[in-house]
């Protein structure tokens, strides 16, 4: 098979982020990248249904998206590693943060539902528009924009109970000072 | 964006307490983003491992050189 080489680039090009959003969705960087290769050989396979001109980047996060949820569907029945493997798995945190809060961040995402991570990551980390979100996902605008809401709803409550201390005393708390002092 | 018609979330009964929870809110909202660019953005800078540019050299040019 020749490639064209503008689609190669295009490809390659679009691997650095896939790898992210498949570290995002999987919890598990061998698995994701399992998954990154896996996309690479069905849109190769597939280059021909591409449309030159649209988003390819689009394109190969739909296909990481698809086997994902293939997969993800089939491992549910064997094994269901919701929370932990997710925050342990990666190795590497990022520098600007504190290692036990970027833990805790990690095992707050893993706890929300595949729908609403995916969602999250799209538009919030890879930069999608809810319509390009949208398409990735094979839903509408709106349904997007209800699962980005209530994914980050949902990551405040679990960040916020978690770590009262980090965003100011809680509201029992501010009750009890407050009935103390007055 | 044109989201008027959409309440942000579904906890919009304001009322006092609400109001000083949607200041907090704010607050962490602000810092999920951050860290989660944080954490992809550090899957991003590692670029693109050896093993898919090699994956994609290969496919492009099937076997008439041989394996490396």
């Amino acid at each position: 098979m020749k490639l064209d080489p503008a689609l190669r680039d295009q490809i390659l090009a679009a691997v650095p982020s896939l790898r992210a959003f498949a570290i995002s969705l999987s919890g598990n960087v061998d698995r994701a990248d399992d998954l990154v290769q896996e996309t690479m050989l069905r849109a190769l396979a597939n280059i021909h249904s591409f449309q030159p001109g649209t988003n390819m980047s689009a394109w190969l996060f739909t296909i990481l998206r698809n086997l994902f949820r293939s997969e993800y569907r089939k491992r549910r029945r064997e094994v269901e590693d919701a929370d932990g493997s997710f925050a342990e798995s990666l190795k590497s945190h990022p520098e600007q943060l504190g290692r036990v809060e970027f833990q805790e961040f990690r095992a707050a995402l893993a706890q929300l539902p595949p729908e609403q991570r995916e969602a999250l990551i799209l538009v919030g980390a890879s930069g999608f528009s809810y319509e390009e979100a949208a398409d990735i996902c094979d839903c509408a605008v709106g349904t997007i924009k209800s699962r980005v809401n209530r994914a980050r709803s949902r990551l405040a409550k679990l960040l916020a109970i978690d770590n009262p201390e980090d965003f100011g005393p809680d509201r029992a708390t501010r009750a009890v000072l407050m009935g103390h002092d007055n | 964006m044109n989201s008027k018609k959409t309440p942000p979330n579904s906890d919009m009964k304001a009322d006092t307490a609400g109001q000083q929870r949607s200041g907090l809110n704010r607050e962490i909202q602000s810092k999920i983003g951050q860290q989660l660019r944080a954490m992809y953005d550090d899957v991003v800078q590692e670029g693109v491992p050896d093993r898919f540019a090699d994956l994609l050299k290969r496919l492009d040019k099937p076997s008439e050189e041989g394996p490396k």
